[in-house]
């Protein structure tokens, strides 16, 4: 667990970002807010490219900012790594060049075990049958991968990521998932990753720093901060539903089955290793109910459910909260639904959800 | 060029003070290609951090500073040459304080020449720079200073080769502007053979004394050899591997 403090006010013309906190880093933490709620800002003022900010920060014991005591870090002097949203290769470089550039310009007196060489950069993204090529002619995925490796090779002790897969379609997305959480547990350096999307910070991040105009309203581990009912409005109720942990299971017919506790949900097969830990999002009004366990369904999931509360809302719907394994679920029904199936607190039901409702998000 | 000893200097000089009666003079031309690469040299040295400083400055004085840069190009040369008279004859501030220190006069001589060229060819250098470092903008230097890069390491690694373009078209427009210029170097300089005495001085001089071929030899090779060069530059320009793929 690293520590990023932030203290007084950032401000930087009209943005003015307040906060007195000190968060804690590990793995990924995703850097989560609307447009406009200074995501990018606060990480450029976090990497020393807003010369104009004023404040404090520190990152562990290293001072970073203090406008008080006149101590501004430039970026080159700051250990950490930037992706850019653009990528922003040297288009006068091949992608070898890009990368050795960085290395060179390394922060020396590293302990060694500390030092990230460009062999294990290149192996880690992929990045060998590149080498040669010029930016101007990788996809958009094999650019960010290798401006991810480029930032790698600072040896940085924070990598700050700015958005890196909103230029991609959810294809590409995917492809570079993998590559971004292999770094993050490889490599042991903290991410701090900027998203609009709730889909990619749920499927990346452990943490969450939630963002509102320039404020940080919550921050803490990811599953707690989305099932935090006052912070609807900014995660999207509708959207956020539960999330659930999970493990890879084995895949077959197509299918691949995820273990919920002794629940087994099966979702179209992706392509990730067995026994591997991951969280899946399941939206509210893609949960059904049922008090008996029903036959001849086209529903392959059928979980095992207590329903903990019922939360009535207006005239037509009704949002009820279920405990599946001992991690929450949530299901959107209609207010009609609840009175003829009578529900009640505390009674056991069984949540249905569609396979296919997971096509297409980003395990596929 | 200098010297007074020995039948081949004499020849030389003797073409210099009586033009047309040689075959072909290169005096002039050797001249005013010495001057123009003086002048594009001082100009990249002094011209690249203003056009780096005008391309990333958020500074309110911009504005005047760019109009000033651009005051030669709109000015007659001969106001421009009537106050770099006054400003380096020995009479002026500058011309006295070079007086002092070089005990000669910078008026009509090859160092005032380089002056007055220095300034008349200020914005056929900085614009260019200035446009190709504003086309290269802040994004990449940003990333280099990510990379650990410091600000002249990125200059020098990032924005240079990126605005290779802007300098190519800066030392040629720089090179072609002081080779023709006439009423500056007339006012400031003007006709000492081997000193001042540039090509588009001898060619005035040519036409005035009606000595029409020695005229023509060095228009048409003024002309032949501007050509070419701009010729040079636009095909360089398209095959630049800039955006290698």
């Amino acid at each position: 667990m690293t520590h990023l403090t932030i203290q007084s006010n950032l401000s930087l013309n009209n943005f003015l970002f307040k906060s007195s906190e000190t968060l804690e880093l590990n793995g990924i933490t995703a850097l989560f807010g609307p447009s406009g709620s200074g995501k990018t800002t606060l990480l450029r003022i976090l990497a020393g490219l807003e010369d104009r900010a004023t404040g404090f920060v520190s990152y562990e014991k290293e001072i970073w900012q203090d406008t008080k005591n006149r101590t501004f870090l430039p970026p080159y002097a700051r250990r950490i790594g930037y992706v850019f949203q653009d990528g922003r290769l040297f288009s006068h470089l091949t992608v070898e060049e890009n990368l050795r550039y960085s290395c060179k310009r390394a922060h020396k007196n590293l302990e060694k075990k500390k030092i990230i060489d460009f062999i294990e950069a290149v192996e880690s993204l992929e990045l060998k049958n590149l080498l040669r090529r010029h930016p101007n002619s990788l996809s958009g995925g094999e650019q960010q991968r290798v401006a991810i490796g480029r930032a790698l090779l600072q040896s940085p002790q924070l990598l700050l990521m700015d958005e890196p897969l909103s230029a991609l379609d959810l294809k590409r997305k995917a492809e570079i998932i993998p590559y971004i959480e292999n770094v993050a547990s490889h490599f042991q350096i903290p991410i701090l990753y900027v998203t609009h999307n709730i889909e990619e910070a749920t499927r990346l991040a452990n943490r969450m720093i939630l963002l509102s105009s320039g404020r940080i309203v919550a921050s803490g581990e990811i599953g707690e901060i989305l099932e935090r009912a006052d912070l609807w409005p900014l995660t999207g109720r509708l959207e956020a539903g539960a999330l659930l942990q999970a493990t890879v299971g084995l895949t077959k017919e197509g299918m691949t089955h995820l273990l919920i506790g002794k629940e087994i949900l099966k979702i179209p097969a992706v392509n990730i290793q067995p026994k591997t830990k991951t969280r899946l999002r399941v939206q509210a009004k893609e949960v059904a109910i049922a008090t008996e366990l029903p036959a001849h369904l086209s529903i392959r999931n059928i979980l095992t459910a207590r329903l903990l509360s019922i939360d009535i809302e207006g005239a037509t719907f009704a949002e009820l909260l279920l405990d599946v394994g001992g991690q929450h679920l949530r299901s959107r029904v209609t207010r009609e639904a609840v009175h003829e199936l009578q529900l009640k607190k505390g009674q056991k039901v069984y949540a249905l959800i569609k396979s296919v409702s997971f096509e297409g998000c980003l395990f596929t | 060029m200098s010297g007074h000893s020995g039948n081949c200097v004499d020849n030389i000089a003797h073409d210099w003070l009586y033009p047309g009666m040689g075959s072909l003079e290169l005096g002039p031309v050797w001249l005013s290609l010495q001057l123009a690469t003086v002048t594009v040299v001082v100009l990249l040295i002094v011209g690249t951090p203003l056009a780096w400083w005008l391309a990333y400055t958020r500074s309110r004085i911009k504005p005047g500073i760019e109009a000033l840069i651009a005051l030669p190009l709109v000015l007659p040369p001969t106001v421009l040459g009537f106050y770099l008279l006054i400003l380096l004859g020995p009479a002026g501030p500058i011309g006295r304080f070079w007086v002092q220190l070089t005990d000669s006069t910078l008026t009509f001589s090859f160092s005032g020449l380089v002056i007055a060229s220095v300034i008349y060819s200020f914005p056929f250098v900085v614009q260019p720079l200035q446009n190709s470092f504003e086309g290269v903008g802040l994004a990449p230097l940003e990333a280099a200073a990510t990379l650990g890069a410091k600000p002249l390491d990125a200059f020098f690694s990032i924005a240079s080769p990126m605005a290779i373009r802007g300098y190519i078209t800066a030392i040629i427009l720089g090179f072609t502007h002081t080779l023709g210029e006439f009423g500056v170097v007339l006012m400031v300089g003007g006709n000492i053979p081997g000193s001042t005495r540039v090509i588009s001085i001898a060619i005035y001089e040519h036409v005035e004394t009606l000595s029409y071929e020695q005229a023509h030899i060095l228009s048409a090779g003024l002309l032949i050899f501007s050509f070419i060069v701009l010729l040079g530059v636009y095909i360089f320009n398209r095959r630049l591997p800039l955006n290698r793929m």
